[in-house]
């Protein structure tokens, strides 16, 4: 089943040069009229005119998450406040937040993108599908939303939390197909079982989209056995719109459209294009965006890249798992962490010492970030009361600017490690 | 005023992980700290250990040497009689005179039992004490 038979089935050359001319009209109309973009490419010392052919997008510079952050909040934006409809906010890797706006043709190429994953998956207006991603800033809720209304499928708004309440409405709604992070659907299993909820036998619930954090085959196999739910991958960053392109039937690959995104894979040193197949950084020129164009931009994530067209009958380059990071973020919980940002949150609470460890683990089939943190001599208190205090308000600070429930434990000055070359704080336990 | 009534008490941060109590122990052995008596408080994720030592301005010099965390604190101490009733003399007293306790720990002493108690305002606290004729055992005879 094709959502858009003729985009998602076009020859490869017709689809190659499609490419090439939306590229060719962004670049024009960068250069021209966006300031952040023009300067960039003037000091690179290109010119649109130097993009002759799809291959010549490598003559173009990258773009970073630092550039979002320095450009905080709409610097970078191409559109008017009167066109822009919307806004997602995401963690940034220091105190800003990185803010992404989107233009109603934004929104729209966005849902185009679901809706044709969500059909290449069979989830469709037969369906009900529950959304368990957060709702409001993170794009995970609203973007599986509407992807979903957009196929016709009955759409359950569920959020995040209150498993058991979430358990028993798959149950009473005859939920089929659920989106959301992989631990999570995990969880929902194990709490199931607790309440003697037998997914398979007890629940229509068949499909899953799960995405926004790592995952591996291993606990794709572990969810269809125990629970009779057929998992696809899911991905997407907020630069991108949010989380966009699915696996289809044949999972051997997330379809990334070839209308909407151009991919490359980089070597994340040097910042050659590597050749089909291999390993590397992801780079994607997001083709359509009107609100925040985002060339050569550096998601940072590690896959490979392969353009034969699929058995399903797309012709759309496909992307391996994502494998790894080529930066120091974590994902917890489904929610992106940076180090900086935990580092930045410590370093304002004057009674810390400034050294610190990040200790991730599951637990059952949810993250647990624990943050061990130096006190100054001077912060040290006989009263319990007084140091719970202190450990209170630092799990208050980490919350508030990572939006992620962070335990602390507070240690004597001196206690945790030093690192004399490059800092190893993080310590993730976690097996995918 | 006080003659001695306010003692010093060294207070040591204790991460909690096996081994640590250990070596805080073998630091105040090695720097021939005695202990009359101490407490442990414990958090999940670290303790604190109070204890009334001998020459606590002494033993907190050789621990900060040592790169221990140690605070000094002032506590008071009363004789605890062997008899009903005998705690809540002290803890009424208190109450009536508005000051609390914020921990306290008794101990089995050389003549008698006695309780050191942190209070948010010592000096008060010795003086209700004295009023009410409850007897504190001064630094001197710990």
């Amino acid at each position: 089943m094709f959502w858009n038979t003729k985009i998602e089935c076009m020859p490869s050359e017709e689809l190659r040069s499609l490419q090439y001319r939306e590229l060719k009209s962004l670049v024009n109309n960068l250069y021209s009229f966006n300031k952040f973009y023009h300067d960039r490419m003037k000091a690179e010392n290109v010119h649109p005119d130097d993009i002759a052919c799809l291959a010549d997008i490598s003559k173009l510079p990258f773009m970073y998450k630092q550039d979002l952050r320095d450009n905080y909040p709409t610097n970078m934006f191409t559109a008017s406040n009167s066109e822009v409809v919307r806004y997602h906010v995401s963690s940034g890797t220091t105190g800003k937040p990185t803010l992404v706006g989107y233009t109603r043709n934004d929104l729209g190429y966005w849902t185009e993108a679901l809706a044709r994953s969500l059909t290449s998956v069979g989830i469709g207006s037969d369906d009900t599908m529950q959304v368990s991603y957060g709702y409001g800033l993170f794009t995970g809720g609203l973007g599986l939303h509407y992807g979903a209304e957009k196929v016709g499928a009955t759409v359950l708004p569920a959020g995040t939390g209150s498993t058991e309440r979430q358990i028993e409405l798959i149950k009473d709604l005859g939920v089929t197909a659920i989106a959301c992070t992989p631990s999570y659907l995990v969880h929902i299993g194990d709490v199931a079982k607790k309440m003697g909820i037998d997914i398979r036998r007890d629940t229509k619930l068949r499909k899953a989209v799960l995405g926004a954090e790592p995952w591996s085959d291993n606990m794709r196999k572990h969810i269809e056995e125990t629970m009779g739910v057929r998992a696809y991958d899911i991905y997407g960053t907020s630069e991108m719109a949010g989380p966009m392109f699915t696996e289809c039937e044949e999972r051997n690959g997330i379809h990334m459209a070839g209308d909407i995104v151009y991919c490359e894979i980089i070597d994340p040193d040097s910042g050659e294009v590597l050749e089909e197949g291999q390993k590397g950084e992801l780079v994607v020129t997001m083709l359509k965006k009107e609100a925040m164009p985002m060339i050569r931009y550096r998601i940072k994530d590690i896959t490979s890249i392969d353009n034969e067209e699929c058995p399903c009958g797309r012709t759309s380059p496909r992307i391996s798992r994502i494998s790894g990071r080529s930066d120091d973020m974590l994902i917890i919980r489904g929610i992106n962490v940076f180090p900086s940002q935990i580092e930045y949150t410590l370093l304002r609470i004057p009674q810390l010492a400034g050294h610190y460890m990040i200790i991730v683990t599951r637990e059952g089939a949810l993250d647990r970030m624990v943050i061990q943190v130096e006190i100054k001599e001077e912060a040290f208190s006989d009263k319990i009361e007084d140091m719970n205090k202190l450990r209170a308000y630092v799990e208050a600070e980490l919350k508030k600017y990572l939006n992620i429930a962070a335990e602390v434990e507070l240690k004597a000055p001196g206690e945790l490690p030093r690192f004399e070359s490059k800092a190893k704080r993080v310590i993730d336990k976690r097996v995918f | 005023m006080t003659d001695g009534s306010i003692i010093t008490q060294l207070s040591i941060f204790v991460n909690n992980e096996p081994g640590r109590l250990a070596y805080i122990a073998s630091v105040l052995k090695e720097c021939d700290i005695n202990m009359h008596a101490f407490n442990l408080a414990e958090s999940a994720d670290f303790g604190i250990l109070r204890a009334i030592v001998d020459d606590p301005e002494g033993a907190y010099e050789k621990l900060k040497a040592k790169g221990v965390i140690v605070r000094k604190t002032d506590v008071i101490c009363v004789s605890i009689e062997d008899t009903p009733g005998a705690l809540f003399k002290a803890a009424d007293a208190f109450g009536k005179a508005g000051i609390n306790i914020e921990y306290g720990y008794a101990y089995s002493g050389r003549k008698e039992s006695v309780f050191y108690m942190r209070v948010n305002d010592p000096v008060k606290a010795v003086q209700v004490l004295e009023d009410s004729g409850i007897r504190l055992v001064t630094s001197g005879e710990v």
